[in-house]
């Protein structure tokens, strides 16, 4: 029992594993958004009901010190990032569907699988401990610019540790992937009939495997400027509390942010892609029709692909770089939105003309659709030099990342959960459950994340600890705190039918047959039921992905394993 | 790594199969495609790998360019004796490291592990050189921290360059040291006489590993020891 879900090498049990794990977290890192959230509203004020669990150290009183509220920031989006949606989109999906929608048996490296999930939660509880760090958990912000993070107490070395296991993780994981995908695809499955999920995956795999390294050499840099005193990222006559600080100078903070963004622009596209992979599934399957656009859409991404990994200095616009070098990723910028027009557009293209079926994944990866739309079109202003400069640091980004990844990629992860759950448990999540969870947070999240826009544009910095209550620009946004903070609230309640949902349902639950939502697509012919050491039985591929409403078909759907004239 | 090769208990429990090779995998159609399949997942590593130092070598190249004077000041720092002694012991023990690879190819277990354990000796005495160069550098007091005195005229950024020797050739050492134990594990199934002309992909693959960290201290060398070199050959 223990060794076979605990330490099992199968890509099933890992992807469930990973699932488990990234959910825990993505909670762990919402239960840090309400303390902030709280805290902005009611600046100076005890938290409720939890005000006596984080000590006198943190916030005496109930009172959050500003100190504890910057690792809470910090943390939060680490957490979210790191250790929640990429696993999530990545470890869970990519894990458990990749092998069985190319009809491959495991993962080419199922103990490299493995080792991956075993490292990834290692750096994850390593970040979790180093709350109780003496001075807390890291609270430089997720990006953990220096000289600030050099300079920072005990928790700091602990988040580089915890980002070094995660980063070997993802390595691995990624050199698994695009191994799996190139070697152990089914016999007759080229690659224009792989699902779009899959050539997301592949994608990001790639992004994975270049981008992160540099963020590995950079953390044992500045893990060297910690621990050793090296001043790779110091500089000069730095003043701290009134005094030149007695350290070997000449180093550049700026090293420490272009590695940095040269992996966490790229790791925006990571979140990103295999949502739009689950997109483009559940889309396709709903509106019984073919992906419109489906091989441009997969030079879309690897177009994407490659522009992501030039795009990263547009962080920086007002680190003083020469315009012509701002010139350069201005150009890059505006040049990589025409991929990402370019899915979105095939993607709402391909409901046209289809008879499509409300089902709850439908749902959640319809609402993707808009909002995900205002997400990259609030990133254009941030894009251009002259338009970031009044924006940069204000709320506005915050909101423009989050309708990326909150309302964008946590609603097409959720829609890849109702829709492939039935496929991991044989049952099917409730309806009802699923209508009022995607109705509550579609109107939630909007709530928490409209004003946010409007405040940044108003000027409100992101990291004022009391929301703006002595900031003179912030005082005709300031009401709009509360609401957010409701809105936060009443994000976590709707959350509560979701777990009861997930949890239940493999009792409760409809029991669905082996292809509930008449796909097409491998995972679903295949035997629900792993048999271990059984001998595999690979299936033969004879048509592409999205069979949908084939005209003179005796079904409305061809799966792409089922015998036949190939097209 | 050890998951690019074949398993060691696959071996044990796979002896009375008659279908396939004990190596193989239930996963993999054959051998060759396991073999495919690992050498493609190697290369990736190696391209993770690449990007990695590339990451340091990023740091190499600004602050070289700001910093000229200083790069050569401490590169006439650095032992060109020792440091050229390690070159030639390197590639020398790629050249042992791709013998072993040849003769676990043809099926001679005992040349591959009398070539693996060769390439063991040459990669020990590398590491042994390294220890002497950094025992002197602390001696010099050259190492940076707070005990860092260096005379000159660009001390400040000297000791940026040798933060970066330390941080480059550490993890290079670092890698050697994970390869002496990869290699290790290789003599040990060649002494078993587990290779054969199916199957030798542990081998092979540890010596794309082997290289790899070779041809990174190929580009090491010049780019620490030999920035100011040129006037000394006359």
């Amino acid at each position: 029992m223990v060794r076979k879900y605990l330490f099992s090498s199968d890509h099933k049990v890992v992807g469930l594993q990973y699932a488990l794990a990234s959910l825990l977290f993505l909670l762990v890192g919402f239960g840090l958004i309400l303390i902030i959230r709280w805290q902005l509203a009611y600046p100076g004020i005890p938290l409720p009901l939890v005000g006596g669990w984080f000590g006198e150290a943190n916030a005496p009183g109930g009172i959050v010190l500003p100190e504890f509220y910057n690792q809470l920031s910090g943390m939060h989006g680490t957490i979210m990032v790191f250790l929640a949606v990429v696993p999530l989109a990545v470890g869970a999906f990519g894990n458990y569907l990749v092998p069985l929608q190319i009809g491959a048996p495991d993962m080419a490296f199922p103990r490299l699988n493995r080792a991956s999930f075993q490292l990834y939660l290692l750096g994850g509880i390593i970040m979790l401990v180093s709350f109780a760090a003496p001075g807390g958990a890291a609270g430089s912000g997720w990006t953990s610019y220096p000289p600030l993070a050099v300079l920072a107490t005990e928790g700091q070395t602990l988040w580089l540790a915890g980002m070094f296991f995660v980063i070997v993780s993802a390595m691995l994981g990624s050199v698994n992937m695009i191994t799996t995908i190139v070697q152990l695809r089914a016999p007759g499955l080229t690659w224009f009939r792989l699902p779009f999920f899959v050539w997301s995956q592949l994608v990001t795999a790639f992004l994975l495997l270049l981008a992160f390294p540099p963020l590995q050499a950079a953390a044992v840099l500045q893990g060297m400027d910690r621990l050793a005193g090296t001043g790779f990222f110091m500089p000069t006559g730095l003043v701290v509390g009134g005094e030149v600080l007695a350290r070997s100078g000449g180093g550049s903070p700026l090293l420490w942010q272009h590695l940095f963004w040269f992996l966490a622009h790229p790791e925006v596209y990571v979140l990103i892609l295999p949502p739009l992979g689950i997109v483009a599934e559940v889309l396709a399957n709903n509106a019984r029709k073919p992906l419109w656009g489906y091989r441009l859409m997969v030079y879309a991404i690897l177009v994407l692909g490659f522009l992501s990994l030039i795009v990263w200095a547009h962080h920086m616009y007002l680190t003083g770089m020469s315009a012509v070098l701002s010139g350069f990723f201005q150009a890059t910028t505006l040049i990589i939105s025409i991929p990402s027009v370019i899915v979105l557009s095939s993607l709402v293209l391909s409901l046209h003309g289809g008879s499509i079926r409300f089902t709850t994944p439908m749902l959640f990866a319809l609402a993707f659709l808009p909002m995900f739309g205002i997400g990259g079109l609030t990133g254009l202003p941030l894009g251009l030099a002259s338009t970031d400069i009044p924006l940069h640091d204000t709320n506005y980004v915050v909101g423009h990342f989050h309708y990326v990844v909150a309302p964008g990629t946590m609603f097409a992860l959720f829609a890849g959960i109702y829709h492939w759950y039935p496929r991991v448990t044989g049952r099917l999540l409730d309806d009802w459950l699923g209508r009022v969870h995607f109705a509550g947070s579609l109107v939630c999240m909007n709530v928490i994340f409209w004003p946010m826009l409007v405040q940044g544009l108003a000027g409100v910095n992101r990291r004022l600890y009391d929301g703006g209550l002595q900031y003179a620009l912030a005082q005709d946004v300031l009401g709009l705190n509360v609401p957010m903070w409701l809105g936060a609230v009443g994000l976590g309640l709707f959350q509560l039918p979701f777990i009861v949902n997930v949890f239940g349902s493999p009792w409760f639950g409809r029991v669905a047959g082996r292809n509930p939502w008449d796909a097409t697509t491998l995972e679903w012919s295949a035997a629900p039921a792993t048999v271990e050491g059984a001998a595999f039985q690979g299936p033969q591929v004879f048509r592409p992905a999205y069979e949908y409403s084939v005209p003179g078909a005796p079904h409305d759907f061809l799966p792409q394993d089922a015998p036949g004239e190939a097209r | 790594m050890s998951e690019v090769a074949a398993p060691a208990h696959a071996v044990g429990h796979g002896h009375d199969a008659l279908h396939h090779h004990a190596a193989q995998q239930h996963h993999f159609e054959s051998l060759d495609q396991q073999h495919e399949a690992s050498t493609l997942g190697m290369w990736f590593f190696l391209v993770q790998e690449v990007m990695f130092f590339g990451g340091l070598f990023t740091a190499y190249m600004v602050y070289r360019i700001w910093y000229p004077e200083a790069w050569a000041e401490g590169s006439r720092e650095l032992d060109i004796l020792l440091g050229g002694i390690n070159t030639v012991v390197l590639i020398g023990s790629s050249l042992t490291m791709a013998l072993a690879v040849r003769s676990a190819q043809v099926g001679s277990n005992k040349g591959a592990f009398r070539w693996t354990m060769l390439t063991m000796i040459l990669g020990l005495t590398f590491l042994v050189i390294k220890f002497f160069e950094y025992e002197h550098k602390f001696e010099l007091n050259h190492v940076p921290g707070a005990n860092f005195v260096f005379e000159g005229p660009h001390a400040n950024q000297v000791e940026i360059f040798l933060s970066l020797y330390f941080a480059m050739t550490g993890l290079h050492a670092l890698h050697m040291i994970i390869g002496f134990g990869i290699l290790a594990w290789v003599a040990w199934l060649a002494h078993n006489e587990r290779f054969s002309r199916e199957w030798s992909t542990p081998v092979e693959m540890t010596g794309l590993y082997w290289h790899f960290v070779d041809i990174v201290w190929i580009f090491l060398f010049p780019l620490l020891y030999l920035v100011d070199r040129a006037g000394q050959l006359g």
